[in-house]
């Protein structure tokens, strides 16, 4: 039969072909080369929009200068990005700058994927406020990320609609809660504002104002003080105000909501500095009609503000260029022509202070033209922002947020008992993990 | 084939030779995962002191812890809980609607037969996640233009996102996308029925009810069952719909179905680890559920063959 070598062959030859090519598909490597010094060529994982137009900035500046070369690969935002970031370096293949927000940062040192760049960026420390420096370097000597932006929080209202029942301006919660209360008194159908359980960041931001502490480091052990009385308090009021009824308890960010917001069912809203971008898409209709003022107070003597948001850059271990990586890093957040492009190309409120009254914040957002002096109250309301103290499972005591809050704000149930819920699960994933615990 | 037994190595070489490419491709891209997963789910992590800094995390043997904790986590098992709820209304309508469907088609007067049939069968062919989105507007009392209606008309309007209302909703989204393949498979399978049994049938007075009935359910058993079987392993897999639904309501939570759960532990808690031994006790109980499904319905079709 000669038909049966070619048969064969054939077989054979199919079978080595797959095999080969899903061999090589397995196995593709990087032409990362191995020297630190020369020429770099960087890969950074960003979400920011435009990013890829703020590194060309650099690929044709001072990074031609330095033949430091950085290509940009837009990423998911969030904790998709950590998860991806660490599964990379599980293969030692992390790209060697990543976007990274401040409450992850802590999750990512404690998996050794962020290299200390303490050396490289000593100058850059100036260019940030302490409250903010503070948390790349996670109570330490070491330096794990530079700042790039912030999202100090702040109370926007509906100007027209305040005037129309004769609200005022709350500046304290207590007023707060009297304004909320004053509103469905004169339009039962209309809301302050609501508590949403699907973003974790807010009620850290507020817990953050009120003095909460959730994680700090004392010797080789972690203290989680989720429950502590400050967020209590926070807890309490808002799940007051919910029981009651005076604010809605539906979650943000669905058709509803922004129905809601363009509407005017929902006249305010507890959010951050970057309001304006999502206000711009959700309620298209209110242009011009908002207004921001300071978060209300706890102490009418104080002012203090918490951060919703934020993120900064961070050189990984498996870099082979870290130096080169370290200084992109700082030129990219706070070189004044660089931060501008952020602003300008990724929309962002930058972490470096004299950034935030630059030209590119002369002008106020466009939704909020007839605030003229939007970015300057924000520079002054950023200052006044709470330090915070993340750990390294900030993902576990947010996604047991979203479920105990959300089922204690459809029931309208005690919000106290939620924060307990918090606390213990965020509590019980460190011992699991191992880490030393404070009791 | 005794008498002309070939003889050449070549030849009896040669059905290796061509199971080898799917042999490969099994083993890199189907055993090979599936050991990684256990593997995983036989470890952990465990991080020493504060966990910071290089080397304070170690990956150490957890033997079955992982799997031990999976089976007394009771989130894990409400979330089974939820979907045999969601199952029990999900595959009987929809594979009702899909046995009725086809009979309908099936019959001699229907008009307009290929339009139906696609205009049925179409929104399988929509992507579930687009499907739930879709549905999960017309849920949302603010932008539906069923709640406008109802609400012009002085109805009540019920609210579809929580409670036992939320099992039909997540359902109704199943039984949409799901009833049109399910009719396809049972219609193919009426179609191979030869026409002489429908004839025997009128010939002895037989109406298209009983034809229906006597004749046409019972020969498209088969198909029934195989229905069935797939609609258990879906159920069981319910994932997309109720995690597409989840950021418009407060009544999904982040584990409602115990895929959501195994997705949250490894991608929102970094845990893969547990993650990978609920994955494997998952598919366990999807393996012993649908093949239990399937023995017993062989064993009781060899019965009545018997009889």
């Amino acid at each position: 039969m000669p038909n049966t070598k070619l048969r064969r062959l054939v077989a054979t030859s199919i079978a080595v072909t797959l095999g080969g090519t899903a061999l090589a598909a397995c196995g593709s490597s990087d032409d990362k080369s191995s020297s630190e010094s020369g020429p770099a060529s960087l890969t950074y994982w960003s979400w920011a929009p435009g990013m890829d137009k703020v590194a060309d900035l650099w690929n044709k500046g001072p990074g031609k200068q330095q033949k430091i070369t950085v290509t940009v690969k837009k990423q998911a935002s969030g904790d998709t990005l950590v998860t991806k970031i660490l599964t990379a370096h599980k293969a030692k293949k992390a790209p060697d700058l990543v976007q990274a927000e401040y409450q992850a940062l802590p999750t990512l040192v404690s998996n050794d994927a962020l290299a200390d760049i303490a050396d490289e960026s000593k100058d850059a420390k100036s260019k940030f406020a302490d409250g903010v420096w503070q948390q790349t370097t996670l109570g330490s000597d070491s330096v794990y990320a530079i700042p790039q932006d912030i999202g100090p929080m702040m109370f926007y209202y509906r100007q027209d609609l305040f005037k129309k029942y004769g609200l005022t301006v709350p500046t304290t919660w207590e007023q707060f809660a009297e304004t909320a209360r004053a509103l469905k008194k004169k339009a039962p159908d209309k809301d302050l504002t609501t508590f949403s359980a699907n973003d974790s960041g807010l009620f850290a931001g507020l817990a953050q104002q009120a003095g909460a502490k959730w994680w700090t480091a004392s010797g080789d052990k972690w203290k989680v003080g989720i429950d502590d009385a400050a967020t209590q308090k926070v807890a309490d009021f808002w799940g007051g105000l919910v029981k009651e009824g005076a604010i809605d308890n539906q979650p943000m960010y669905t058709p509803s909501w922004n129905k809601a917001l363009n509407t005017g069912k929902q006249i305010a809203w507890v959010s951050a500095v970057w309001a304006p971008g999502t206000l711009t898409t959700a309620a298209p209709d209110t242009k011009g009609k908002w207004a921001m003022a300071p978060l209300p107070q706890w102490d009418g003597s104080t002012d203090v503000t918490g951060s919703w948001g934020g993120s900064s850059t961070a050189v990984t271990t498996d870099s082979k260029h870290k130096a080169a990586a370290a200084k992109f890093a700082t030129w990219l957040n706070t070189d004044p022509q660089a931060v501008a492009a952020l602003a300008k190309e990724g929309g962002i409120y930058p972490a470096a202070t004299t950034a935030q009254t630059s030209d590119a914040f002369s002008q106020p957002p466009a939704f909020f033209s007839n605030q003229a002096d939007f970015y300057p109250k924000a520079a002054e309301i950023a200052k006044t922002t709470a330090p915070s103290a993340w750990g390294p499972n900030v993902n576990v005591a947010y996604t047991t947020f979203n479920d105990a809050f959300g089922a204690a704000a459809k029931d309208k149930s005690d919000f106290g008992a939620a924060l307990k819920k918090m606390q213990d699960a965020t509590v019980a994933d460190l011992k699991k993990q191992g880490f030393g615990v404070a009791q | 084939m005794t008498t002309a037994r070939r003889k050449s190595y070549g030849v009896k070489g040669a059905p290796y030779a061509f199971l080898l490419p799917a042999t490969i491709l099994f083993a890199l891209f189907f055993a090979l995962p599936i050991g990684y997963a256990l593997w995983l789910s036989l470890h952990k992590v465990q991080v020493k002191g504060l966990g910071l800094g290089s080397g304070a995390r170690k990956e150490v043997w957890a033997g079955l812890e992982n799997y031990k904790d999976a089976l007394s986590d009771s989130e894990l098992l409400s979330g089974a809980v939820r979907v045999v709820g969601y199952g029990a209304i999900v595959i009987p309508v929809m594979l009702g609607l899909a046995l009725l469907f086809a009979l309908m088609l099936d019959t001699d007067k229907v008009r307009l037969a290929p339009f139906t049939r696609l205009a049925i069968f179409l929104p399988y062919a929509i992507p579930g996640v687009v499907a739930a989105l879709l549905w999960g507007f017309l849920y949302l009392p603010d932008v539906s233009p069923f709640y406008f209606v109802l609400d012009k008309l002085g109805m009540p309007q019920p609210n579809l996102l929580d409670g036992g209302p939320l099992y039909l909703a997540l359902s109704n989204i199943a039984v949409w996308g799901g009833t049109g393949f399910n009719m396809i498979v049972i219609y193919t399978s009426l179609q191979a029925i030869p026409a002489e049994v429908y004839e025997a049938a009128k010939l002895d007075g037989a109406t298209p009810l009983q034809i229906a009935l006597k004749i046409k359910i019972p020969m498209v058993a088969p198909s029934l069952v195989l229905t069935f079987f797939f609609s258990i392993i879906a159920t069981l897999q319910v994932f997309s719909e109720p995690t597409t639904l989840k950021p418009l309501t407060n009544s999904v939570s982040t584990t409602w179905s115990p895929l959501m759960k195994v997705y949250q532990d490894a991608f929102r808690k970094g845990d893969i680890y547990s993650a990978a031994a609920e994955a494997a006790i998952i598919a366990v109980v999807t393996l012993v559920l649908s093949f239990g499904f399937l023995r017993a319905a062989n064993s009781r079709n060899k019965q009545e063959e018997a009889r």
